[in-house]
C-alpha cells in the first residue's frame, strides 16, 4: 500500500513535469512555424507616388501580391457619380474619395490586386476606367468599389503610410485606420 | 532466462530468437478469411502495392527534387524528367498512382458500405480508415505542392485560404500556415516535410491500426454472415477444407488476391506508360507565378466532389457544407441505426440511399471539373444539396429498416 502510493507520487510528478515539457515544446514548434523575421521584415514596399501617369495602372508587389497603382485623372475624379453599384444599387459616390489616397496634390487608388471573390487578377480597362475579373465577370470601378457582382466586396487596400511623395506599404496610419473605420476596406 | 539449446539449422536458430513460426502461423497460415467473398475483397492488398509503388518511386525522386523556390520546378521537369536515366518513369508511377490509389480507395470505400461492413464490431476498421483517408489525402495534397507549378501555387494559396474560416478573416492563422504572406520558401520547404516524412510515418502507423483493426472482428463476407471462425478454423485444420467456410490468408487467399493485384497492375503501368498525362494538369508545367492566376482553379479528380460542395454557396455557408463533407463519412457506423449487417440490396430503403449517394458523388466531381456558370452552377448546387440531405435522412431511414 505504501509502495504503491509512491509509486502513484512518482507517477505524478513524472507526469506533471513531463505535462509541463510538452506545453512548452508546442509553445516551441508553434513558434518555429511562423514567418521569419527576415519574411516580415520584407513585408514593407515603398512606393514613389511621382512616377505614376494619371490613368495608367501599374502593378507593383508587397508581400508576394499583386498591388494596383492608379493615379486619378481630373476627369476621373469629376466622373464618381456615374458609377452605379449592383450590389447596394446605389451611387459609390460616397465611398469614392474616402478609398482614394492623397499625396500632394494628387488622388491614387492603391489596392491589392485580387478579385474579392475567388482571388483572380482583373484587368484594368483604361478607355472605360474600370476593373474587369474574365474568372467570372466580376467588375470594379476606378476607386475598386464593386459594380457588378459576385465579388462580396470592393479590392482590398493594403495597410499604407504617407510620407511626403512616397508611401509605404504595410505600414499603418491614421489616414488608413480611417479607410477600416469607415468600413471601405477590410484589414489586409 | 529463457532455455536455448544449440541450433540445428539457421531457421531453428532464428525460430528460438524470434519465434518466426508463430509469428507466420497467426499472421499468415492461421489467419482465416470466409470464403464467401469476390474480387473486391482484394482492394485492400491493391492499396497496399500502390502505397509500396508510391514508397519506391518516391525515394528515386527525393533523391534529385530540390526543395527551393527557385529550383523546385526545373529540379522536377528538366533534371528528373530530362537528365536523370529512367527519372521520367519514377514521376510517372508517382504521378499515375497518387491518382489511381483514390480511385481504389473509393472502390474500397463504397465496397464497405455496400456490405455493411463498418458495424458489428467492425467500427475501428472503417474509422482507421476514414484516418487513412484523411492522411492520403493530406500527402497528396502536400505532394501537388512541389514541383511549384502555377496550380501547384494557387491551389496552396486557395486550400491554405480556407483556414481564414471565411468571415471570421483568421488571416494570421493562414500566414503561421504558411510562414510568410503568401505561399514561398517556407511553406515549400515544411510541406516538403510533411510529403516524405511526417505524413508517410502517420500513414504507415494508420495502416497498422487499420490492420489491426480486422483482427478480432475479421473480415465481411458477401451475406453479412457471423461466422465461427473458430470452429470453421478447426475444420480446415483437421482436413476438411470443403466443408469449412474459411481459408487461410496464405497462401489460399493471397493467390487470390494477388490475381487481382495482376490484372490491377496490367491496367496501372498501361497508364504509367500510355496514358500518364492524365495525372499531370497541363497547367502546372507552367512555372508558379504569383502575379498571374490560372483561368480556372480547381483540385485534382479525386477531392473534386467535396470542392464541388463548397463552390456554390456564398463564403461562410460553403465552408460549413464543406467542413461536414470532409467530417461526415466517419460517423457512418453511427448514422446508420440498422442492426443489419447484409449487402444493401437486402435493407430496403438503404438500397436506393446507397445509389442515390454514389450517383451523387459522381455528379459532384462531375460538375466540380466545369467552370461555375449556367446550367452546371445549379446542377451543382442540388447535387450539393442532395449530398447534405442524403446525410440527414440516413438516421431515419436505418431506424425503421426492418430486421433482414
Amino acid at each position: 500500500m505504501k509502495n504503491s502510493s509512491r509509486r502513484g507520487f512518482m507517477g505524478k510528478a513524472f507526469g506533471a513535469v513531463a505535462g509541463v515539457g510538452a506545453v512548452a515544446s508546442l509553445y516551441a514548434m508553434k513558434r518555429s512555424w511562423d514567418p521569419l523575421p527576415s519574411v516580415k521584415a520584407a513585408g514593407f514596399t515603398t512606393l514613389d507616388m511621382s512616377a505614376y501617369k494619371e490613368n495608367e495602372l501599374v502593378v507593383e508587389k508587397w508581400r508576394g501580391k499583386p498591388i494596383f497603382v492608379l493615379k486619378q485623372s481630373k476627369e476621373m475624379l469629376a466622373s464618381e457619380d456615374k458609377n452605379m453599384s449592383q450590389l447596394t444599387g446605389k451611387s459609390t459616390a460616397a465611398m469614392d474619395k474616402k478609398r482614394l489616397i492623397k499625396v500632394g496634390e494628387d488622388y491614387f487608388l492603391v489596392c491589392v490586386g485580387l478579385c474579392t471573390h475567388l482571388g483572380c487578377i482583373p484587368g484594368y480597362r483604361p478607355d472605360t476606367k474600370d476593373f474587369l475579373c474574365a474568372c467570372h465577370g466580376g467588375m470594379y470601378d476606378d476607386t475598386g468599389m464593386v459594380t457588378k457582382s459576385p465579388p462580396p466586396r470592393g479590392l482590398d487596400i493594403p495597410p499604407f503610410k504617407v510620407d511626403g511623395m512616397k508611401i509605404v506599404l504595410g505600414e499603418s496610419s491614421p489616414e488608413y485606420e480611417k479607410m477600416l473605420a469607415d468600413g471601405v476596406t477590410l484589414k489586409v | 532466462m529463457a532455455h536455448f539449446t544449440k541450433a540445428t539449422s539457421l531457421h531453428d536458430w532464428l525460430n528460438q530468437r524470434l519465434a518466426v513460426d508463430t509469428l507466420r502461423r497467426v499472421l499468415a497460415t492461421e489467419y482465416w478469411i470466409p470464403k464467401n467473398i469476390n474480387f473486391l475483397w482484394a482492394m485492400g492488398m491493391v492499396l497496399a502495392i500502390t502505397f509500396g509503388l508510391l514508397l519506391i518511386s518516391g525515394i528515386f525522386l527525393l533523391m534529385y527534387y530540390q526543395p527551393n523556390v527557385n529550383l523546385a520546378f526545373d529540379s522536377v521537369n528538366y533534371t528528373i524528367m530530362q537528365e536523370v536515366g529512367y527519372g521520367w518513369l519514377w514521376r510517372h508511377v508517382h504521378g499515375v498512382a497518387a491518382s489511381v490509389v483514390f480511385l481504389v480507395i473509393y472502390i474500397h470505400m463504397f465496397t464497405g458500405i455496400y456490405y455493411g461492413s463498418y458495424k458489428k464490431g467492425r467500427e475501428m476498421i472503417w474509422i482507421s480508415g476514414m484516418l487513412l483517408f484523411v492522411a492520403f489525402s493530406a500527402e497528396a495534397f502536400s505532394g501537388y505542392m512541389l514541383p511549384w507549378g502555377q496550380m501547384s501555387y494557387w491551389a496552396g494559396m486557395v486550400i491554405t485560404n480556407l483556414f481564414s474560416m471565411g468571415g471570421l478573416h483568421m488571416d494570421g492563422l493562414v500566414e503561421w500556415i504558411r510562414g510568410d504572406y503568401v505561399p514561398a520558401q517556407a511553406f515549400l520547404n515544411r510541406f516538403f516535410m510533411l510529403h516524405v516524412l511526417l505524413i508517410p510515418l502517420a500513414i504507415i502507423g494508420l495502416i497498422a491500426l487499420h490492420f489491426g483493426s480486422l483482427r478480432i472482428p475479421h473480415v465481411n463476407n458477401q451475406d453479412g454472415e457471423e461466422i465461427d471462425f473458430e470452429a470453421e478454423a478447426a475444420k480446415y485444420k483437421a482436413g476438411n477444407k470443403k466443408d469449412s467456410k474459411v481459408i487461410a490468408f496464405v497462401n489460399d487467399f493471397m493467390s487470390k488476391d494477388m490475381m487481382v493485384v495482376g490484372i490491377y497492375l496490367i491496367f496501372f503501368f498501361y497508364l504509367v506508360f500510355f496514358h500518364y498525362d492524365f495525372a499531370m494538369d497541363p497547367v502546372n508545367f507552367d512555372p508558379a507565378n504569383g502575379l498571374k492566376t490560372p483561368t480556372h482553379i480547381y483540385p485534382e479528380w479525386y477531392f473534386l466532389w467535396s470542392y464541388e460542395i463548397l463552390r456554390p454557396f456564398s463564403t461562410n455557408v460553403g465552408l460549413i457544407a464543406f467542413a461536414f463533407a470532409q467530417v461526415i463519412f466517419f460517423f457512418l457506423p453511427f448514422l446508420d441505426r440498422s442492426p443489419n449487417a447484409v449487402p444493401a440490396s437486402r435493407r430496403g430503403l438503404f438500397k436506393y440511399w446507397f445509389w442515390a449517394m454514389l450517383i451523387d458523388m459522381i455528379v459532384l466531381t462531375a460538375m466540380g471539373k466545369v467552370p461555375p456558370e449556367g446550367v452546371f452552377s445549379t446542377i451543382g448546387f442540388y447535387a450539393a444539396i442532395t449530398f447534405i440531405g442524403l446525410w440527414i435522412i440516413l438516421p431515419f431511414i436505418t431506424a425503421f429498416e426492418k430486421k433482414a
